[in-house]
């Protein structure tokens, strides 16, 4: 225990408890707005729990308040130790722990009140915004302040991702937020028409390519190989994917912009520059998962690494999926349907929350320094969310298609075949088994919640008694 | 093309798509590492204890994956726009794909629409499988505003009942749907000197469909109505067709009959608005949409 009085592992644990809380809260409240997609009648007629207003409410939730704090907490944890030194600045990283916690707070306060910039995934006004940037600043000083402290000459390869990300999405926050303020609580975009659009959808793809893929790209390269107890399958292929994939991703927005007044040419370059991202988001997944070999066996007994390798494999269908949907012929079927939000939840559900669930499970004994409550709710969770993770995206996918074919179906006159309050009412069962995937989901957080806490609030264990899941 | 304010900005876009893609293949060539085969090697470093990395080469079948991708770019971009000004050589462009699928379109299905545009809207309404295509152009179209069953909304006229702002012949239908209509009912909060006159017309209103109302109020708002209201609603308030205003005398409602809402339609007035047809479905199509609303109040008759 020596070694860990050196790191600083007060502000990891904040993270880490507030990653499960956010988790639940967010989660929440999609449980919530799938069941107003089945039951309008849930919108209770009050503004502010109409679907309007609570669904940027559980985007921004399970993003930037779950999917943050675990980007934060592993991030600050990973440099530490592989680094071997503590973080430059305890000040500063508890001012990014208070200052993101506030950004989370305001933005559940102004989002219900409609408060917004009606930008997708950058709802938040501007002097939230100005916040984010002050926090964004700090987390990139502390971050790679004490990657120039290092001890070790080579920085490890979930640094290099980690970093990628803090740096690009602090472009991506800073030039899509430009606005004019003309109150407290409105502000315009700098940008006009389609040039708006496409800054955007540059940001909202890249929200995707950098926060909610190369953080997470962090984490699984610090966590699988630990929880697995094997080095990575290659560091050639790290090289490889990472300086690919940072290139490729950036040119992927216009593909939310298909058939519409963005022009062809930029059409074009959206579409190819997807399909060249299989290859290296495939690489990815290869270094995931091929970690493993030679130790298939320990996925039978090992929750954790259960949640890590099934999280690669959602992450290597996903990214399959998304070049295939950017695609324009496929792009023409399946855009403005269900298929786009099973989409990005199986990548949501499945990558992003997989990957951070079982980093968690990982660190939390270890930051506390207790052992795991019970490994067996670790299993159980794992078996519900997987349940739950399979039930949403195949709804999604028979009623996005469904969607898709009703909207072109064209009768022998030319007239089309279903009105749209037609295909609405055909989606009503798929929306109700969502809302049960999203439910057993929801469930699954619970008892991770309920794991956790009484992880923390249990005993520590005796001196040098073994950590069962969590030894190595 | 407009897109780019200058030269430079053409060359941008092409250097570094084409740059860019390029730098994959030394990317990979460099990175590549031997065939597959022997121990697998780690590297020299370990962080954090035991965290150790290997140095196997890249999996051939992902390695073919990623140049199937590269060389599918170059032939995309030579053929379909995409690199600057460059138009491809298959000349595509989305607003030409979008022609040729509403002109192919427009020869396949247009006949049979010409077809109906030639005969009488009250014929026409008679026309079994005509209606049936009427019915599905109006379940797109129409229903929205109008409702499924064509029984209306708040606002929304209803089609069903027999009542019509503009008139239920054939014709004045189809004149309706083609270059819509703007319903404008002003607001005469200051002209009736404030609410006590709005409440004075409203009870007076509401006597005209002999609804219960304060007779005194009424007596006076009278005086006001024949004044300021008749122009438009008739000095029996009988509505007027050419003008889309509405009978007082029949029970119906556009916005709601409470006396509320009477008073609040008096003081600060009502815009309504159909939009116009003409161009975006054309006058053939139209013609078939008026048959078919006509149709459903037909049905009224024989119910």
């Amino acid at each position: 225990m020596s070694t860990q009085e050196t790191y600083n592992y007060h502000v990891v644990r904040q993270f880490a408890v507030m990653t499960v809380v956010w988790g639940i809260v967010g989660m929440l409240v999609g449980v919530l707005i799938a069941a107003q997609m089945a039951w309008p009648v849930l919108n209770f007629d009050i503004p502010w729990l109409t679907f309007s207003r609570l669904r940027p409410l559980h985007t921004n939730a399970v993003i930037f308040a779950f999917g943050g704090s675990a980007l934060f907490a592993t991030s600050y944890y990973v440099i530490q130790r592989t680094c071997g030194v503590r973080l430059i600045s305890d000040k500063l990283a508890a001012f990014t722990f208070w200052g993101w916690q506030t950004v989370i707070v305001l933005a559940a306060l102004t989002l219900p009140l409609g408060i917004t910039t009606s930008k997708e995934y950058a709802e938040l006004e501007w002097p939230i915004d100005l916040l984010i940037t002050v926090v964004w600043v700090c987390y990139a000083i502390v971050f790679f302040g004490t990657m120039v402290k290092r001890k070790e000459r080579h920085i490890y390869v979930a640094n290099w991702f980690y970093g990628g990300f803090i740096l690009t999405v602090a472009l991506l926050h800073v030039v899509n937020s430009a606005a004019l303020p003309v109150s407290l609580t409105k502000s315009y975009s700098a940008f006009a028409g389609v040039q708006d659009a496409m800054v955007q959808w540059w940001y909202g793809h890249n929200a995707v390519g950098f926060f909610l893929t190369a953080g997470f790209l962090g984490i699984m390269y610090y966590f699988i190989p630990k929880q697995a107890e094997r080095p990575v399958y290659s560091y050639r292929l790290s090289v490889v994917h990472f300086w690919a994939l940072v290139f490729t991703y950036i040119w992927a927005g216009p593909h939310h912009l298909h058939y519409t007044a963005l022009p062809d040419w930029t059409q074009s370059l959206g579409m190819v520059f997807s399909l060249v991202l299989l290859a290296p988001s495939w690489g990815g997944m290869i270094n995931g998962i091929m970690t493993l070999s030679g130790a298939w066996e320990k996925l039978r007994h090992d929750p954790i690494l259960k949640f890590l390798i099934v999280s690669v494999s959602f992450y290597g269908m996903s990214t399959f999926e998304g070049p295939m949907m950017a695609i324009k012929t496929v792009n023409a079927l399946s855009h403005y349907t269900d298929w786009t939000i099973g989409h990005v939840h199986s990548g949501a559900l499945g990558w992003v929350g997989f990957i951070s669930i079982g980093a968690m499970y990982y660190l939390i004994p270890r930051l506390f320094d207790r052992e795991i409550y019970s490994v067996k709710l670790i299993e159980t969770h794992f078996w519900v969310a997987t349940i739950g993770v399979v039930l949403y995206i195949t709804a999604m996918w028979i009623s996005g298609i469904m969607q898709g074919l009703m909207w072109r179906a064209v009768n022998a006159d030319g007239t089309l075949t279903y009105s749209f309050v037609e295909s609405v009412q055909a989606m009503h069962p798929y929306y109700i088994i969502r809302f049960v995937g999203g439910a057993l989901y929801l469930t699954g957080m619970l008892i991770m919640g309920y794991n956790v806490g009484r992880t923390i609030l249990g005993a520590r264990p005796a001196e040098g008694s073994p950590m069962p899941a969590a030894a190595h | 093309m407009a897109d780019f304010v200058s030269e430079f900005w053409h060359w941008f876009i092409i250097v570094l798509t084409v740059g860019g893609l390029l730098a994959m293949f030394p990317l990979i060539i460099l990175n590549r590492g031997d065939k597959p085969g022997g121990d697998p090697q780690t590297t020299d470093h370990t962080w954090d204890e035991d965290l150790q990395e290997y140095n196997n080469p890249l999996p051939g079948w992902w390695l073919n994956m990623f140049y199937i991708t590269l060389v599918f770019s170059f032939a995309y971009l030579l053929l379909y726009p995409g690199l600057g000004r460059f138009p491809g050589f298959l000349g595509w462009t989305s607003l030409g794909q979008y022609e040729a699928e509403r002109q192919a379109a427009e020869e396949k299905f247009g006949p049979l629409f010409n077809q109906y545009a030639a005969e009488d809207l009250k014929v026409l309404a008679r026309n079994e499988e005509a209606m049936k295509t009427g019915e599905r152009l109006y379940a797109n179209y129409c229903a929205v505003c109008h409702g499924s069953d064509a029984r209306g909304a708040r606002g929304f006229p209803n089609l069903r009942d027999g009542d019509w702002l503009y008139g239920g012949a054939p014709e004045q239908i189809k004149t309706s749907i083609l270059d819509g209509r703007n319903g404008a009912m002003p607001g005469w909060q200051a002209a009736l000197g404030g609410e006590k006159g709005v409440f004075a017309v409203t009870e007076f209103v509401l006597s005209l469909s002999d609804r219960e109302h304060n007779a005194q109020a009424a007596a006076e708002g009278k005086a006001k109505f024949q004044q300021l209201c008749v122009g438009c609603h008739g000095p029996e308030g009988k509505g007027n067709q050419a003008l889309g205003a509405p009978n007082l005398t029949n029970r119906t409602w556009l916005y709601g009959g409470s006396q509320k809402t009477v008073m609040e339609s008096i003081a600060n007035g009502r815009q309504g608005r159909m939009p116009p047809h003409r161009e975006f479905l054309g006058e053939d199509k139209v013609h078939l949409l008026a048959a078919y609303v006509y149709s459903l109040a037909a049905e009224l008759e024989h119910e």
